[in-house]
């Protein structure tokens, strides 16, 4: 497999992507989303919208190391956020704190491996870098009521005054959990896991229905 | 519901998001086998019980998955202080 | 029936808008603003129930949530109904149907009533112990019949129509009670600029100015809330929730509160509505301003329709312009419940006499009745009331000073309503909530909130600051003091003036004396609901329990739905006085979340239905759906259990998707099992930590099994784990303990070991793994990948990177069928792909999907464990025969060695691991089955051992089992017998678990 890279032989990793003759399928491919965004309500307190299919890369690396702070921010472009909670958006890549020495890269699908890469070949000393995208999806929440649903689902405070935009936290969501990040005064995106997608789905349905759900393809 | 301070995340956060991990300060014995019966089974069964300050461990599960040891009182409930791996308590005594 | 007790005008309710409900079968009209009890006591309704213990008729007797009796069955459909609602809290709407609790067959005419009049006799304190002890297998026919007789309400039958929803809040400040102590408490930090959620269990907010005369602020007190309110609403940061009781108050400020929106709209919500929503609040600070509840006297038959509570008396004829009687006796130890017999005079009905229980009552209140000609009898008290299922006289006696004793000639008066009031308790439920045990203060005559732990204020009655201006001033000092902890400045708020009268000291009096001592008196009720006399607690003290919680154990005083609001101050009194010693030294019983009775679809919420347990789906669930399957629960995942065709049993389908395994190819979802990504350059040595087995030369490309031990040397999970690179391992776990594992190795790594460079990400929804198992197999992905994965080059226990049905893969060749297999792992958005594929290259083999059942079989014809299933807990690698799993050689002590080696994980005759043959094959024995050696010993026999798998083999063509016998590894071919619950025993041989294929020939292939 010339694709797949045995760096020194310390890591294994490759790309994952078939070529673009096959389709992936995201965790809500089953719930048919352009057909309810067609056929379904056009206003309402709550917007839906799966960011599917993006490339997902944890990163874990020491933040008190200067040169792997340098190296992560020269293969993704954008210094990593150290301050807890925080995260960071440059052009299509962003950054996530989940850890004081973990981080979430989500970037579009197609240049997960490029950015593996890049962070194998700058990163030096213990790191790890994972692709995760298989396990990840993107629920965008947004609209007049969407902190209404968040309080029915969520135990974190997501009140502006302490949860500005850019803020993330790992939580708790309804019985599964979630990373929440503010991405704009009435717009969350929730990270959440492959396995629990359609139950978390489900909850955002219910948990917006006295509002009335907009879903977006 | 305990509300627990998170030493690595900076803020308060609901105990759902937490679980509690026993005891804290229990070093795991540097050379097991040398460790006599009673030894062994110190290490592994007896725990403190105490009515009062209570030293112990934590993950944030829910969070940013990282251990750490909060002293709490077992009668008020009240969390006197976190703080974090390989660190000593500060507050000893009621 | 009119609405004989309505006044013509007052109050606020809406005479303009009538409202048609029915009460037990019968329909009744009453207005927009009414409660359910102050219609009914509009409609002259006098009796509401029958008593729990002794039958007897019972009224309403307050007006908020301390009410004992009123207690109502709600409901107009089978699937609405909901039991235990106070009628004096239920706001009266069109159609309402309300029923009483208690009383069987009806409330009118109680067959218990005959044992209500012998009752006394028949059921005292501490009943049920002594009458219904023995014999003991009659309990449950008593125990029918007395609930039958007493009831205590119903749950609906159906399913509950209505959506109840839960919200989490977070604020700066928690105000509790919108009384005027708690409007300014709010107003102060809301305009201070905290957040601020108050709360108040009524439609309105007000308290005690809702049926006040009292001006405030120059205006009405009414209009003066009003205006707050306004203000309140406009504030962004403030979260006003009327009809919202706080009901729990717990650790680190956190409250639970009861909202509900439209229980005083319709029998349910309409157009969807949420009907009921529980707020989860996280305060910074709480004010508690919840009030007081008044205290009635305990007196001879005080529980006769007619008996009230006088605040009550007066919040229905001031509030809902209802005066629930004709002839009023009012009896009081203070100046304040003369505003009853005011309120009673001025709306134009009689008023016999106040009955005053202090010698020299003054005061302006005194003079405003006296002015009225109404006649005052000082230093006297009602010592009982005449009447069964309505007040028709009262007797009136002089007591000395004390209030010990009657003191002179007793004297009837006639009366239908006898208004009393023995002071005022503070409301401290929510304080004693959080474990703070309140303190009795001589002044206020009534327990006061304690010292708490909480970040807690306290402001207004129930601080026993009983009058509005002081109720005002103390909201505004917890408001101020509130910013202040908070870090916010100070603000102006004005007090407003307020016009009420200077009251004189009360008397402390709970237990008016009787000519007679109290055993043989009429009876004096204490806690109406379940049915405490006075004389019940002198029984209970005199025989005995003289804490005052083994007092209430012993008589069930506070034990109703009403948890003794109106009753466990006086039953402290009368068991103190018995005991000869204050109240502060008898003490008080704590109260308990929740305040009130909460609803199941409050506490439920969304979390019902389809929504109760999440349920965790692979990426190729859809398929299963679609192909039939029928699902386990495996943890929170639905898992394939068997994939029946049309017509099969599910042992047929088993046996054709092990058939098909053994003899072409076989298909499993395994995505469930937990996988977990180490890199590091200590990751070898980790793994040799935290596995039983040697990890340091398992070379790059190499797979292997290791069990994973607690440190007591018992096994907890199994799994391979791949060598991806020399700092890179793929560890899988079991399906249910993934979690489990990844948090154990991260507390072994940051708690012990943080100097080892290793870090853990769990990958186990990343991939979607499918194995496919069988003599085929090998040619189907031949088919699918262009790599080289014959015998040679793709050996058992290797893993390679390729490319199957287009897809990038990482194929481990492991079996766990004992057939030549290979667990396919790509990325889960190709889990669907990748599976489809090799369905439509996989026709010609006959390509078999199969669930976990048939993986269990075929994994037991190997013998291989199932953690958790042949594994509980108290079993090390030996007693499973798998000290080959085990390395005693490695220089660390991995988890688990040393706890191997104590003395009873190596004695002799520990259960140890074994197959289990039937003599007769047809024979498959129940898991669980206890063996013994010696089926003639006698009962209870010595028991060996208890089956842990147990299945019938196709391939075999008999039955199989694992199971655990004393010293089994030493009795290969020994008998082993299995008594079973029908009586069979079953005569079994004992041989090595591996049934098929004991030198691994089928997976070398």
């Amino acid at each position: 497999m010339s694709e797949v890279k045995q760096e020194a032989a310390t890591v294994s990793y490759m790309e994952q992507l078939a070529d673009a003759s096959i389709q992936g399928q995201s965790p809500l491919f089953h719930a048919d989303l352009a057909t309810v965004a067609k056929s379904g309500p056009k206003t309402g307190g709550v917007t839906f919208k799966e960011e599917a299919l993006m490339g997902h890369i944890t990163l874990r690396l020491n933040a008190e190391n200067a040169d792997q702070l340098k190296a992560a921010e020269k293969a993704l472009g954008v210094a990593l956020p150290t301050q807890p909670l925080t995260s960071v958006e440059k052009g299509d890549v962003s950054v996530r704190w989940i850890s004081p020495d973990e981080w979430l890269v989500i970037v579009p699908g197609l240049k997960t491996f490029e950015v593996e890469s890049a962070l194998h070949n700058e990163l030096s000393g213990h790191y790890q870098v994972v692709n995760v995208s298989g396990g990840w999806t993107i629920y965008k929440l947004s609209g007049a009521n969407v902190l209404d649903v968040l309080k029915k689902s969520t135990i974190v405070d997501v009140h502006p005054s302490v949860f500005p935009v850019g803020k993330v936290v790992s939580t708790a969501f309804a019985k599964s959990s979630a990373i929440i990040r503010r991405s704009g005064e009435s717009e969350f995106e929730l990270v959440v896991r492959r396995s629990f997608a359609d139950y978390l789905w489900l909850w955002i349905q219910d948990a917006s229905r006295e509002f009335g759900l907009v879903v977006e393809a | 519901m305990f509300y627990i301070y998170c030493p690595y995340c900076g803020e308060h956060r609901e105990e759902e998001e937490f679980h509690n991990h026993g005891q804290a300060h229990i070093e795991r014995p540097k050379d097991p086998d040398s460790c006599t019966d009673e030894e062994w089974g110190n290490y592994m069964f007896f725990r403190k019980n105490p009515k009062g300050l209570h030293h112990e461990i934590w993950v944030h599960a829910a969070g940013c998955r990282k251990f750490f040891n909060v002293t709490r009182h077992t009668v008020t409930y009240e969390i006197k202080e976190v703080y974090k791996m390989g660190e000593q308590p500060k507050v000893v005594a009621e | 029936m009119s609405q004989k007790n309505r006044l013509q005008s007052g109050g606020r309710i809406d005479r303009s808008k009538p409202l048609t409900f029915t009460y037990n079968g019968k329909q009744y009209e009453g207005f927009a603003g009414d409660t359910l009890a102050s219609a009914l006591l509009a409609n002259g309704v006098d009796l509401i129930g029958r008593s729990f213990k002794y039958s007897r008729p019972r009224g309403i007797v307050a007006a908020g949530a301390e009410e004992p009796n009123a207690i109502m069955q709600l409901g107009a459909t089978e699937a609405t109904q909901v039991p235990n609602v106070r009628a004096t809290q239920q706001e009266l709407f069109s159609g309402l149907v309300s029923s009483a609790t208690n009383g069987w067959p009806s409330v009118e005419n109680d067959v218990m009533g005959l044992v209500g009049k012998i009752g006394g006799k028949m059921m005292p304190p501490g009943f049920y112990y002594k009458t219904f002890m023995y014999p003991q297998s009659m309990w449950e026919t008593y125990e029918t019949f007395i609930r039958k007789a007493a009831g205590l309400g119903r749950s609906p039958k159906e399913y509950d129509p209505d959506i109840y929803d839960k919200v989490n809040q977070h604020a700066d400040v928690v105000v509790v009670g919108a009384g005027p102590a708690g409007l300014l408490a709010a107003q102060t930090a809301a305009r201070g600029g905290a957040r601020v959620i108050i709360a108040d269990e009524q439609n309105e907010f007000g308290g005690s100015l809702l049926s006040s005369k009292e001006s405030v602020d120059g205006k009405a007190a009414h209009a003066w809330v009003a205006s707050v309110v306004k203000e309140l609403e406009a504030n962004e940061n403030v979260i006003v929730l009327p009809r919202s009781t706080v009901n729990g108050y717990h650790d680190h400020n956190f409250l639970t509160i009861h909202e509900r929106l439209t229980d005083h709209i319709a029998d349910r919500a309409p157009n969807g509505q949420v009907r009921q929503r529980y707020h989860r609040v996280r305060a910074k600070w709480v004010v508690l301003a919840t009030g007081a509840h008044e205290r009635p006297l305990v007196y001879g038959n005080n529980d006769v329709p007619g008996c009230m509570v006088a605040n009550a008396v007066s919040t229905y004829i001031n509030r809902y312009g209802v005066v629930p009687g004709n002839e009023l006796v009012l009896m009081t130890t203070n100046d304040n419940a003369y505003r009853t017999a005011i309120d009673w005079h001025d709306a134009g009905r009689k008023v016999q006499a106040i009955v005053d229980t202090r010698k020299n009552p003054t005061g302006a209140l005194v003079e405003a009745a006296r002015e009225r000609g109404i006649t005052v009898i000082a230093g006297s008290a009602v010592i009982d009331v005449q009447g069964s299922k309505r007040v028709t006289g009262v007797s009136v006696a002089p007591i000395s000073e004390d209030g010990s004793k009657v003191t002179g000639s007793v004297k009837k008066l006639s009366a239908d309503t006898v208004a009393s009031s023995g002071g005022w308790s503070p409301v401290i439920h929510l304080s004693c909530h959080t474990g703070s045990k309140p303190v009795w203060n001589e002044e206020v005559l009534g327990f006061l909130p304690g010292k708490t732990v909480q970040k807690q204020l306290t402001a207004g009655a129930i601080n026993g600051t009983f009058n509005t201006a002081g109720a005002l001033e103390e909201g505004k000092k917890a408001g101020l003091e509130a910013l202040e902890k908070l870090g916010l400045s100070a603000v102006e708020v004005a007090v407003p003036a307020t016009t009420e009268q200077k009251e004189s000291k009360p008397m402390a009096l709970f237990h008016v004396p009787h000519t007679k001592p109290t055993s043989q008196a009429p009876k004096q009720f204490v806690d109406y609901q379940n049915d405490v006399t006075a004389a019940g607690i002198e029984l209970a003290c005199r025989e005995g329990f003289e804490s005052i919680e083994h007092v209430k154990r012993y008589t069930a005083m506070g034990f109703g739905t009403d948890q003794g609001k109106l009753g466990n101050i006086n039953g402290m009194a009368v068991a103190a006085k018995v005991l000869n010693q204050s109240i502060p030294e008898t003490g008080t019983t704590i109260f308990r979340p929740n305040y009130t009775p909460i609803t199941f679809g409050a506490i439920a919420g969304r979390d019902c239905k389809d929504l109760f347990d999440p349920e965790r789906y692979s990426a190729m669930h859809k398929w299963h759906l679609e192909h039939g399957a029928k699902f386990e629960d495996v943890g929170q995942w639905k898992r394939p259990w068997y994939f029946p065709k049309a017509g099969e049993s599910m042992q047929q389908a088993l046996d054709r998707e092990c058939l098909a395994t053994r003899e072409s190819i076989g298909i499993l979802d395994a995505s469930t099992l937990g996988k977990i990504d180490i890199q590091g350059k200590d990751a070898r040595e980790f793994l040799g930590r935290v596995y039983s087995n040697a990890w340091a030369k398992l070379p790059v490309g190499k797979c292997r099994y290791g069990l994973m031990l607690k440190e007591d040397g018992m096994v907890f999970d199994d799994g391979v784990t791949s060598c991806l690179a020399e700092n890179h391992f793929l560890m899988t776990t079991t399906s249910g303990g993934a979690a489990t594992v990844l948090n154990w190795l991260e507390f072994y790594h940051q708690t012990e070991w943080p100097e080892l460079e290793v870090y853990f990400t769990s990958v186990t929804d990343h991939w979607a793994t499918m194995t496919i198992s069988g003599p085929n197999s090998r040619k189907l992905l031949e088919e699918l990948t262009d790599a080289d994965v014959s015998k040679d080059s793709f050996k058992f226990m290797d893993w390679k990177p390729m490319t199957v049905a287009g897809v990038p893969a990482r194929v481990f060749r492991i079996s766990f069928t004992g057939e030549l297999s290979f667990e396919i792992n790509v990325q889960a958005n190709y889990g669907m792909h990748v599976w489809e594929k090799l369905f439509e290259h996989g026709e010609k083999y006959d390509l078999t999907p199969y669930g976990t059942e048939t993986m269990h079989i075929l994994r037991a014809e190997k013998g291989f464990i199932i953690a958790g299933q042949d594994t509980d807990g108290s079993v090390h690698p030996y007693d499973l025969g798998m000290g080959w799993a085990v390395s005693m050689n490695k220089p660390f002590s991995f988890i688990g060695k040393r706890g191997m080696q104590r003395e009873d994980c190596v004695r002799a005759e520990r259960k140890q691991m074994v197959g289990i043959k039937t003599i007769d094959p047809n024979i498959v024995l129940p898991e669980g089955a206890q063996g013994v050696f010696d089926p003639t010993a006698p009962i209870p026999m010595p028991m060996v051992g208890h089956i842990s798998s147990s299945y019938w083999s196709a391939c075999l063509g008999r039955s199989i089992a694992l199971g655990f016998v004393k010293g089994g590894l030493d009795k290969m071919g020994e008998k082993v017998y299995y008594p079973l619950v029908d009586g069979r025993i079953v005569e079994a041989e004992i041989c090595s678990p591996i049934f098929l294929d004991p030198k691994g020939e089928r997976q070398n292939v």
